[in-house]
């Protein structure tokens, strides 16, 4: 009986994690826009742009370009599957990481220039958060003592006690991560022109709406590592644990309608300084002490 | 339910005109008017576009490039003439070099008139030409 229980967990976990994403960036786009002091859109509005943009006509350059981003999407699906099945966090590193390279793939293939200035700008965006995730997971091993995501909810502490500065050093690349300024470099989800919008420049229809719906899912698996670090064998703990994902996807908007887009330089230095003083000073405390 | 009428996407191009128009479509966008409470959103991509707001006249140099563009657009769509210019060519109709309105380049859905168009009435045109998407 417990394939069943795991189908039907896999089941909740495809159906919840993109209502969850979606609603989140709904929230974000009217905070965004009460930020503006404007109205902005309904809640719903990201889910009728992607059933809107799932009845469009599909115009593709490059037929490649349709199977690296379902790839994506898929491979981004597969990680927060892992994430919330509680298996092993490196897994749902690699996989997501997979899923970022696809995704550069697919705007390489679509022949653009600037789809290729946003692959290449995604892979400098790569470069950028990928230390500080595999850094996050070495922190973990060494607090929890194993890479399962389900032992943080065995512990008699959170891992935030151990693991402070490995956690600001995290919520500075998660702005990479959850596409937001001054980090947007390689596609921003705002209304914008052909650089800005990079990879996505080339995408119709389809392609653009399971991105859309892959960018809900990298949203949720971004704010599942906040919520790592805050939960511990006390239920009260999941609780605060959310609120916290959600006062640092708050904290993110800000940061979004606060800061101009930088150039890739800024972004490449800044986030290794931040990576190599706030990772290394907390893998360094762990192994003294 | 129609999800394409809720989520209208613009594309804008200026032909030929004095840009009142145009300051006029980016009005639409602040926080007075707040054309994304209906979710528009000013795409910037032709390729990511259902509607093509055209201000100013079509003359021999742009010609191509407005039917490109409209080429470039996934069904459905529809186009916005906004303006005098873009309707009949206005002001600049007699010029030696201009053709007419947006209707000389491609097919057009709605004219919405004014010199300068309204914000108002530049909203309303987008929401009638909401209905032409099918």
């Amino acid at each position: 009986m417990t394939w069943v229980l795991s189908v039907l967990q896999v089941l909740g976990i495809l159906i919840f994690v993109p209502i969850i994403g979606g609603l989140l960036t709904g929230v974000d786009r009217i905070i965004s826009a009460r930020m503006q002091s404007r109205k902005g859109p309904p809640l719903l509005q990201p889910f009728y742009d992607v059933f809107k943009l799932l009845k469009k006509e599909a115009t593709t350059v490059n037929h490649a370009t349709g199977y690296f981003v379902t790839g994506s999407v898929l491979f981004n699906i597969l990680t927060v599957v892992l994430f919330c099945m509680g298996v092993d966090l490196l897994l749902c590193i690699f996989a997501f990481t997979l899923g970022c390279v696809l995704f550069v793939l697919a705007g390489y293939s679509s022949h653009s220039p600037y789809s290729f200035v946003g692959s290449e700008r995604e892979l400098i965006q790569i470069m950028c958060y990928e230390p500080m995730i595999l850094i996050m997971a070495f922190g973990y091993y060494r607090v929890v003592e194993s890479f399962n995501v389900g032992d943080a909810f065995t512990q008699n502490a959170p891992a935030i006690v151990k693991l402070p500065l490995i956690f600001l050093g995290l919520v500075y690349v998660l702005t990479i991560k959850l596409r937001k300024s001054p980090f947007d470099l390689s596609m921003s989800h705002h209304g914008h022109q052909e650089i800005v919008k990079g990879i996505t420049t080339e995408l119709t229809g389809t392609s653009l709406a399971l991105l859309e719906i892959s960018h809900w899912f990298e949203t949720v698996f971004a704010l599942g590592l906040v919520y790592l670090f805050f939960v511990y064998s006390a239920p009260f703990s999941w609780a605060v644990a959310a609120a916290i994902c959600l006062v640092v996807f708050f904290l993110e908007i800000i940061i979004d309608n606060g800061f101009a887009r930088v150039k890739w330089k800024f972004a490449l230095t800044s986030s290794w300084i931040v990576i190599i003083v706030t990772g290394g000073a907390n893998l360094m405390y762990l192994s003294l002490f | 339910m129609k999800f394409n009428k809720k989520s209208p996407w613009i594309l804008h191009y200026d032909g030929s005109s004095c840009n009142g128009c145009d300051i006029e479509v980016l009005a639409c966008l602040t926080p007075l008017f707040d054309v994304e409470r209906f979710g528009a959103i000013n795409t910037g991509n032709p390729k990511h576009a259902d509607i093509l707001l055209i201000t100013g006249s079509i003359n021999e140099q742009n010609v191509s490039v407005v039917q490109q563009l409209y080429e470039q657009m996934p069904h459905p769509k529809a186009v916005v003439a906004v303006g005098a210019c873009a309707c009949t060519g206005g002001i600049f109709k007699e010029c030696y070099n201009v053709l007419g309105g947006a209707q000389a380049a491609i097919p057009v859905d709605i004219f919405v008139a004014g010199c300068a168009a309204r914000p108002e009435a530049i909203i309303d045109g987008v929401v009638k030409a909401l209905d032409k998407l099918k």
